[in-house]
């Protein structure tokens, strides 16, 4: 059935892209041809075609018949043809449809999701609905809101629910799981299942990786004759099969989810599920680890045709979820306020919303580390494999609710420090001697408190004044710095901001120079600033370039600015240095005039070529000439092959891709820019780079001096005014405005037993220890890796302090300090108890980004999948009880990392798509190197929200669902963030009403899929949608572009490529296969 | 037969030449013992307002190595239609347009009294002249002031076709872009680093002055090519004069203790590469404002730091200046490529202290560039000056010519070996020039093709006679002086002046020759060699030299004259004084040399009275002219009555008369000589009588004050010694010469 029906969709979709079609054909032809696919099909086809009447009326009658008819009657079509085929080989059809099979379920589901209007059926109903929701689903529109609630709530509960319930089965299971585990015969079959043996009899399947779950649905027909992969697809959306499907899952996943219970679910679902789970495992730590058996069966392929032998699909609703953890995490911690006095406490995660109490560690805003607790030795932390990092964001935004960090003033004499390690005053410091001397928590030497600081202690030994001075009593504060922090002991001049605007061809016929000429009219009155009420101390010059650069005298004296041509870019200069850098109210109406002839000027250009090593010499000479710190904006459009110091050549060679030789693609073409950065950032030169490519531009290359420098690279690749010019505005608005410091340097300093070894970031290091930043802003992150290099003691626990002395954008210089406690564990199942995924990942993603630049991607790729199966298996080994090899037991705080990792080894960096192009991946990897957890969460696992589940009324967002296309309803919207993207998906059966709410139009085909924003019409469905847009958006360091993603229009498989549960038409393998690797890899390290 | 002295005003007016000898001696030994040797003084482009310029083009000596142009002296056939050419002897047909010549309808060439002659050449685009001011933004608010305002003015002076342009400089060089609206526009260019023509033609993205665009030219003279940098006055007046007001002091902080950095060299540098590739062989002047010397880059004259002064001639003979070779050559090389492109350099500089003119005196000297120095661009002798160099004549045509060259032809009998003046040598080879310069050996010019001969007054040439047989008695030497240059108008000229004179057997006609000489042309012309060889020797070389070869009374002035002694004199100084001695004329140059003193006094009309320390008397007022320098001087008596007032009193109206008349006087002066001279009103005992104190001769001294009794002139403190005790030495000297 649910096959027939797929297939049906899946014409619509495979014709618009032969690649996609092509790609699941070849994959899945191979595999099922081998298969023998042909008996499963059969039976299928019985019911296919009895259903196929079925969705065509209920959901799709209407168009079929009507508007869509082109693609409708070719689904049509093909549907008969598959069909046909179906019947006797598989070859043809069958690919097309398993590709698009699981879209379609779980299409159809959330399309009778609309319902949610339907709200009691959800959570109680959700068991039943399971099974019998389908049913009622069957009925055209009714039947869909029933359906839905499952699907939302449901949607990880459910599946649990349904394993539950079905506990019973599980049993039937346990049988196959022994059977896995029977070591000669099954293990070889057990493994076959998940990845590779089961080539034999499904080879080509196997390898392809991502094919796994047709080839399990292929598998399954003979069972219960509800294909195993459409389960919950198929559960939900054909009726019928429903029935079918809920018992095969029963009987494949029977001992699922005690993890995903344990960690309670939404609570009004979770009650129930958890229970069951609890009863079924208690005998392990309570919630601590997750068990989840991978329904391999080996034996089982006994009773299943030989093709069969593959394994028993693994019920996708029964692995971990990241949305049921997210939720959890926010029900649990999301309401009282998080204290950071408690050492070695996991903070909530990124996704939920909390407030912080500094109480004496670094708010998580600040700094989140991977593990809480660290291993005493090196050699447990060794065993362990987990990585000790920490993702500092120095100078992090807080939430209007929270303190940004006070300001101490130690005096002329500076900040007090130990004497030895140079440790900043700071809780740790322990006063002795009735308060005339303070030994150092990181280091233990005792060092003479200054007279002038002296301050008697308590009956604790606390000083009196503890609570009256932040950096005795807090996590985060900042020191004025004297003059001797200070570069060649000068008070900084305040900085200026450079403006560098690519004039060429390019930049003026795709407007880009006249909207930021535009633009930068009314920003200058927003240059970051401390004080709301005075001025801000920045500078500003301009300079636009193709070959040769012009700087402009923007003198307050002057009647008209003056442009000055230079043009020896061979060996670059600044031509002037009074007029350059003014100060805006002063030159306001100089700039103003300059800034509206720019456009004009230029308008004619014929000059295609452009310099880009010159321009950035350009800022650097400026600055130096005024002897200040600064930042500079450069625009720029192309590759730079004008004759100049820093010309590239075009190298772009996809054909490199795979091979060794594509770590060269991530490097540098030449080492100019290397050169130059070093250069800026010891001018204090930060380099914010926007890019309006046509072509490559070689972002490897362009990017060197940015990243590190500090500074950003924004890409806008086919730049066009219309429908660009809102993202690159407020990009520009956000970069310009925020919060910012300049000529940094961050020095993190740790308790004698660890070191801070390695730095993953925007930077530049010219020793192992101190991190440079020419500019450090709000959004920039630097993640530091710890190593042993001798014991820990239990008792007084981990310090790190992060120090970070930088020129405030007034002009003063400050020390930032970040203190931060952990406890120290002797026993690795603390260590497995206090960690922190989402971290880990950041960590492991910008590890292995960097990795690229001198490793094979497969090696990279693989080193990562071999370091988490360590993980797993180390804490299976050490911390979990003994249960069967079948089983895959996680942590309970990493259930997550194998759907996360996957994720990281499906990005494009890792593992491109051939329509990713180098440039994407250079930005990618540079970009993803400076992001915070929240960022990097977002970034890999992308938020998806059901937008017409939402609640007009109340200002909840609904709860978000898994990244996969199973889930999508037909019926429904769905809004999809990145962290750089934002999409609206909307469902070919969307409602009527949703559709006249949100775009103003109720027929789906006259939705423009060209919009970038939502109209403004006044009903609160359309506010609340659009609320919900900005909301995200401003969460977002970077301006999320709004896409409306048609159901079944080209533009569908951009969004697909995001719905990183399922598997990818590059070869990314699906969350479910994945698991299953990673459960054959760690049980490869078990035995 | 009229006298000499007649004949040679004659010919000066005529042709603007002096000889030093009238008539020539006839072989090369005798030219050798007559000690002063021929030569000329010539004045290429001496005004005559009665002189029709002629519509066609010379006719040419169809020799190749020949090409003079036909002149009265050649022997013409009519009947044959043919002629004889003067120098060659060679026989040339008349072309088809001199069909109707005959004994009564000579053209203009033929007749006599046309030995001086101008032709207009039709041929060829009508180029437009160029003016580049580079200046100097590395001044007092003040002067940068002045200078702009002069500047401005100064466009208004410019013919409306003319194109101008401007390159400012500092630290940087800025070549401004003309006619743009809006936002003016400037290329910067680094004073450290120098750039070769072609470079800068890319940076500046120029293209040389196309086959096409040179095709186009004669279909459509009146549009006259013009580029970003260049462009028509009356296209760009009001936007160059709001360009010139908006000029800024140089935007770079300069700290205490140190010079401004002023990228002088490169600027130059820039300025001639920019005509260069423009405007090749086109008339240009490149007007380089100054406010003090170099301080970086090719061609730096001293460091920015204040302590180190810049160099003086102490340094130099003690080779101390570290930079002076250096920037010499710099300098020399662009002097080079603007002579050879017909480009002038003209440099104003003004500054209390040194600016290198002595390192830059080659772009002057070798162009025919102005030199001028004063204080303050806030002057009048600047700003006088500088206008005077937009004079014009009754034509409404500058009085300056652009681009020139200068071909001399010779008679067989006789060669050039070298000229000494505002020229650089094109360095041909001819029949008409020596190949040994014997005799002068420092002028390796061997051919004198004379650059941008616009302002010169007089250049000088020396002739070497090169007899290899006794030449028949009664014969005449010739020579042709041929001037092409670019007219003010922009048309081209050719203006020829032949000149003949006997020659004589020196041992039978030793009174002829000895009757023929020019004292005042000789002199002028030995002072000229003493100093061209002063600028290549040293001092006192020179002077032993110059004692050597002869001796007469005003060489007494010549060896105490600025041009020869550097005493007391910086080397910018000697530079200047030196420049403007090679190009001025006759008169001047004497003026120069001995300076003219007038006394005024009731005792009579104004007198000329001797330039000696007995002049100075305290009931006279004097005037004394050094053509630098125009000074009058009160008497202690007068000065005394000047204080009191008296010339205020009606009743003695006399004495205001008698302050007013040197003043009058000097203003005549003031207003005719170019540069302007400085003027200075002194009395008895002012600092500034010392101009006059170090002038004249120092007959009375504080060692013999009360030697000459009665007459009770000024003792002048100085150990020189004075002409008396000079004269007396030097009549020792001639009667024993023979030792």
């Amino acid at each position: 059935m649910n096959v027939n029906q797929q297939p049906h969709m899946a014409s619509p979709y495979g014709q618009p892209q032969p690649g996609y079609q092509g790609y699941p054909q070849s994959g899945y032809g191979g595999q099922h041809v081998p298969g023998g696919y042909p008996a499963p099909y059969a039976p299928y086809n019985g019911p296919a075609s009895a259903y196929q009447p079925g969705p065509p009326q209920g959901m799709r009658g209407p168009p079929t018949s009507g508007a869509p008819p082109v693609s409708a009657a070719q689904a049509y079509s093909q549907f008969g043809q598959g069909d046909i085929q179906n019947g006797p080989p598989p070859l043809g059809a069958p690919p097309q449809r398993s590709v698009f099979s699981q879209p379609f379920p779980t299409a159809a589901p959330p399309f009778s999701a609309p319902g949610p209007t339907q709200p009691p059926g959800p959570p109680l109903a959700s068991q039943q609905t399971f099974p019998q929701a389908p049913p009622p689903s069957q009925p055209p529109f009714s039947s869909a809101p029933p359906q839905v609630p499952p699907a939302s709530y449901g949607g990880p509960p459910p599946p649990v629910q349904a394993s539950h319930p079905r506990a019973a089965p599980p049993t039937s299971q346990p049988a196959a799981f022994p059977g896995g585990p029977p070591p000669t015969s099954t293990p070889t079959q057990y493994t076959g299942p998940p990845m590779q043996q089961p080539p034999v009899s499904q080879p080509s399947s196997f390898h392809s990786g991502p094919p796994p779950p047709p080839t399990s649905a292929a598998g399954f027909p003979p069972q219960g004759g509800a294909p195993p992969r459409p389960p919950h697809p198929g559960i939900q959306g054909p009726p019928l099969a429903s029935q079918g499907p809920p018992m095969s899952q029963a009987n494949h996943v029977a001992p699922p989810q005690p993890g995903m219970l344990a960690g309670p679910p939404v609570p009004g679902m979770a009650g129930p599920p958890p229970q069951p789970g609890m009863q079924g495992y208690p005998p392990q730590q309570n919630g601590e680890y997750c068990r989840y058996s991978c329904c391999l069966s080996g034996s089982q392929a006994s009773d299943i045709p030989p093709v069969q032998k593959t394994r028993h699909r693994i019920d996708p609703d029964a692995i971990p979820s990241p949305i049921q953890v997210i939720e959890d995490d926010k029900a649990n911690k999301g309401s009282e306020p998080f204290v950071t006095g408690v050492r070695g406490q996991a903070p909530p995660l990124v996704t939920t919303n909390f407030h912080v109490k500094d109480q004496g560690n670094a708010s998580p805003r600040f700094i989140r580390c991977t593990a809480y607790n660290i291993p005493c030795t090196s050699d447990m932390a060794k065993q362990s494999q987990v990585p000790l990092a920490a993702v500092i964001k120095p100078l992090a935004t807080l939430p209007p609710d929270e303190n940004s960090p006070y300001i101490v003033d130690h005096g002329e004499s500076g900040p007090i420090r130990c004497n030895r390690c140079k440790a900043y005053m700071c809780p740790y410091m322990q006063f002795i001697e009735g308060g005339r001397r303070f030994q150092c928590g990181f280091c233990s030497c005792v060092t003479e408190v200054p007279p002038h600081y002296f301050q008697h202690l308590d009956h604790t030994g606390k000083r009196v004044d503890c609570y009256d001075r932040p950096e005795l009593s807090l996590g985060s504060y900042e020191f004025l710095a004297t003059v001797d922090y200070c570069k060649n002991n000068k008070i900084p001049q305040p900085p200026a901001f450079i403006f560098l605007i690519d004039v060429s061809y390019n930049a003026v016929k795709n407007g880009m120079v006249r909207i930021v000429c535009q633009e930068l009219k009314t920003l200058l009155d927003y240059l970051p600033r401390e004080n709301p009420d005075v001025q801000s101390n920045i500078r500003v010059g301009f300079a636009t370039y193709n070959k040769v650069l012009h700087f402009y005298n923007v003198k307050a004296s002057l009647a008209q600015p003056q442009m000055m041509v230079v043009s020896d870019v061979a060996d670059m200069f600044v031509p002037l240095l009074d007029g350059f850098l003014v100060n805006v109210s002063e030159s306001r109406v100089v700039i103003e005039s300059l800034l509206d002839q720019i456009p004009d000027m230029f308008a004619d250009t014929r000059e295609t070529e452009t310099v880009f090593g010159p321009v950035i010499q350009a800022g650097l000479e400026a600055l130096k000439a005024a002897d200040c710190a600064g930042k500079l904006f450069v625009f720029h459009t192309s590759l730079p092959i004008a004759e100049a110091p820093g010309k590239l050549k075009n190298r772009e060679d996809k054909k490199l891709v795979g091979t060794d030789k594509e770590k060269s693609l991530f490097q540098p073409q030449v080492s100019f820019y290397a050169n130059l950065a070093k250069e800026c950032v010891a001018q204090g030169c930060c380099v914010d780079l926007f890019l309006f490519p046509n072509q490559y531009v070689d972002v490897a290359t362009l990017g060197v001096v940015p990243t590190s420098t500090g500074g950003s690279v924004y890409k806008y690749t086919y730049f066009q005014a219309q429908s660009d010019q809102e993202r690159f505005l407020n990009d520009l608005r956000k970069d310009i405005q925020k919060k910012v410091g300049f000529d940094a340097v961050m020095r993190v300093r740790t308790s004698t037993g660890i070191r801070a070894t390695d730095f993953f970031g925007s930077f530049y290091m010219s020793n192992t220890t101190d991190v440079e930043l020419a500019g450090l802003d709000c959004d920039k992150t630097v993640t530091v890796e710890f190593r042993h290099d001798d014991k820990l003691s239990e008792e007084t626990g981990a310090l790190m302090q992060c120090a970070v002395l930088y020129t405030s954008c007034s002009g003063q210089r400050r020390l930032r300090i970040h203190n931060m406690a952990v406890n120290c564990c002797a026993q690795l199942a603390d260590l497995y108890r206090n960690c922190e995924t989402d971290t880990i990942i950041n960590f492991f993603a910008k590890y292995a980004y960097r990795c690229v630049l001198n490793n094979p991607t497969k090696n990279v790729r693989d080193s990562l999948v071999n370091q988490c199966a360590q993980i797993l298996a180390c804490y299976r080994k050490n911390c979990a009880s003994p249960s069967s090899a079948g089983q895959l037991i996680l942590p309970e705080c990493m259930k997550l990392l194998p759907v996360y990792l996957n994720c990281v080894l499906k990005s494009d960096v890792l593992h491109p798509g051939a329509d990713v192009s180098l440039d994407d991946r250079a930005y990618l990897r540079q970009l993803v190197s400076a992001m915070d957890v929240a960022e990097s969460h977002v970034f890999f696992y992308p938020r998806l929200l059901p937008v017409h589940k939402l609640d007009v009324e109340c200002d909840t967002l609904p709860v978000a669902i898994r990244d996969s296309e199973e889930r999508l309803s037909k019926g429904g919207i769905y809004l999809l963030e990145t962290g750089l993207n934002l999409f609206l998906w909307v469902g070919a059966n969307a409602q009527q009403e949703l559709l006249q709410n949100i775009f103003g139009t109720p027929a789906f085909g006259q939705i423009d899929s060209n919009m970038t924003s939502l109209p403004i019409l006044d009903n609160p469905y359309s506010k609340r949608v659009r609320e919900i847009v900005e909301s995200f958006r401003a969460q977002r360091s970077r301006y999320m572009k709004l896409m409306v993603v048609k159901q079944e229009d080209k533009l569908e498989l951009i969004f697909k490529h995001f719905l990183v549960e399922d598997k990818n038409n590059s070869g990314g393998a699906s969350y479910v296969d994945f698991l299953c690797h990673m459960h054959k890899e760690i049980r490869q390290l078990l035995s | 037969m009229t006298t000499f002295p007649e004949f040679i005003q004659q010919n000066e007016d005529r042709d603007g030449v002096r000889f030093s000898w009238n008539v020539w001696p006839s072989s090369r030994l005798e030219a050798t013992r007559m000690v002063v040797p021929v030569a000329s003084l010539f004045t290429p482009l001496k005004e005559r307002p009665d002189l029709p310029p002629i519509q066609y083009e010379p006719l040419l000596c169809s020799r190749a190595t020949c090409r003079a142009v036909l002149n009265p002296l050649c022997q013409v056939d009519y009947r044959a239609k043919l002629w004889a050419c003067n120098f060659c002897y060679q026989r040339n047909q008349f072309p088809p347009t001199y069909a109707g010549i005959s004994e009564v309808n000579q053209p203009a060439e033929l007749l006599p009294q046309f030995s001086t002659i101008e032709y207009v050449v039709q041929r060829g685009p009508q180029m437009p002249l160029n003016f580049l001011y580079v200046v100097d933004t590395c001044m007092e608010d003040e002067d940068l002031q002045a200078l702009k305002e002069s500047l401005q003015m100064s466009l208004s002076l410019l013919p409306p076709t003319a194109l101008v342009g401007l390159i400012t400089f500092g630290r940087m060089i800025q070549v401004h872009e003309l006619g743009c609206e809006g936002i003016s526009k400037s290329y910067v260019f680094r004073g450290t680093k120098d750039l070769s023509a072609k470079q800068l033609q890319e940076m500046l993205g120029l293209s040389k002055p196309t086959a096409a665009q040179a095709n186009r030219g004669p279909q459509q003279p009146q549009v006259p090519p013009s580029n970003r940098f260049l462009q028509p006055v009356q296209k760009i007046d009001m936007n160059l004069t709001d360009l010139l007001g908006e000029l800024q002091r140089d935007p770079w902080p300069v700290t205490q203790g140190k010079r401004p950095l002023r990228s002088l060299g490169v600027a130059l540098s820039i300025a001639v590469g920019l005509l260069e590739c423009t405007f090749p062989n086109t008339g240009a002047r490149i007007m380089t404002f100054i406010g003090g010397p170099a301080t970086q880059g090719p061609g730096m004259v001293v460091g920015d730091e204040l302590k180190t002064p810049i160099r003086s001639w102490h340094d130099i003979e003690k080779d101390n200046a570290k930079f002076m070779k250096k920037a010499t050559k710099h300098y020399e090389a662009l002097a080079n490529r603007a002579a050879a492109n017909g480009h002038i350099i003209d440099i104003y500089a003004c500054a209390l202290d040194q600016t290198g003119l002595a390192e830059m005196k080659c772009c002057t000297n070798y162009t025919g560039g102005y030199m001028v120095m004063a204080d303050s661009f806030n002057t009048s002798l600047f700003k006088q000056t500088f206008q005077r160099v937009f004079t014009k004549d009754v034509q409404g045509a500058f009085k300056m010519a652009f681009a020139g060259t200068l071909e001399i032809k010779t008679s067989r009998e006789i060669k050039i070996s070298g000229a000494i003046g505002p020229c650089i040598s094109l360095n041909a080879k001819g029949p008409c020039v020596s190949e040994n310069v014997r005799g002068h050996q420092e002028q390796q010019l061997c051919l004198i093709h004379l650059q941008a001969p616009l302002c010169i007054k007089l250049s000088t040439f020396y002739f070497f006679l090169q007899h290899n047989a006794p030449i028949p008695q009664g014969g005449r030497g010739a020579i042709q002086y041929v001037t092409q240059y670019q007219h003010s108008s922009g048309q081209r000229r050719i203006r020829v002046t032949t000149i003949a004179r006997n020659w004589a057997d020196a041992q039978t006609q030793i009174q002829n020759i000895a009757a023929s000489f020019d004292q005042e042309a000789s002199a002028i012309l030995m002072a000229r060699l003493a100093v061209y060889r002063a600028e290549s020797e040293e001092g006192p070389d020179v002077l032993r030299w110059l004692d050597r070869q002869l001796i007469r009374l005003f060489m007494f002035h010549l060896r105490r004259s600025p041009f020869l002694q550097v005493f007391n004199n910086s080397p910018d100084e000697s530079s200047y004084y030196r420049h403007h001695f090679m190009r001025q004329d006759l008169t001047q140059s004497l003026i120069m040399i001995q300076p003219i003193l007038y006394a005024y006094s009731f005792n009579g009309p104004p007198e000329p009275v001797l330039l000696d320390s007995s002049s100075i008397l305290p009931d006279r007022i004097l005037l004394m002219d050094t053509f630098f320098q125009i000074l009058i001087y009160h008497g202690e008596t007068v000065a005394q009555w000047r204080k009191a007032g008296y010339q205020d009193m009606p009743e003695y109206e006399n004495f205001r008369h008698l302050l007013q008349a040197p003043v009058d006087d000097a203003q005549e002066i003031l207003h005719s000589r170019f540069p302007m001279p400085r003027y200075i009103d002194t009395e008895h005992g002012g600092s500034q009588a010392r101009f006059l104190l170090s002038k004249v001769n120092p007959s009375q001294t504080h060692n013999n004050m009360y030697a000459w009794g009665q007459e009770s002139g000024a003792p002048i403190l100085t150990d020189d010694v004075s002409l008396q005790v000079f004269m007396d030495h030097l009549k020792k000297l001639a009667v024993s010469s023979a030792a």
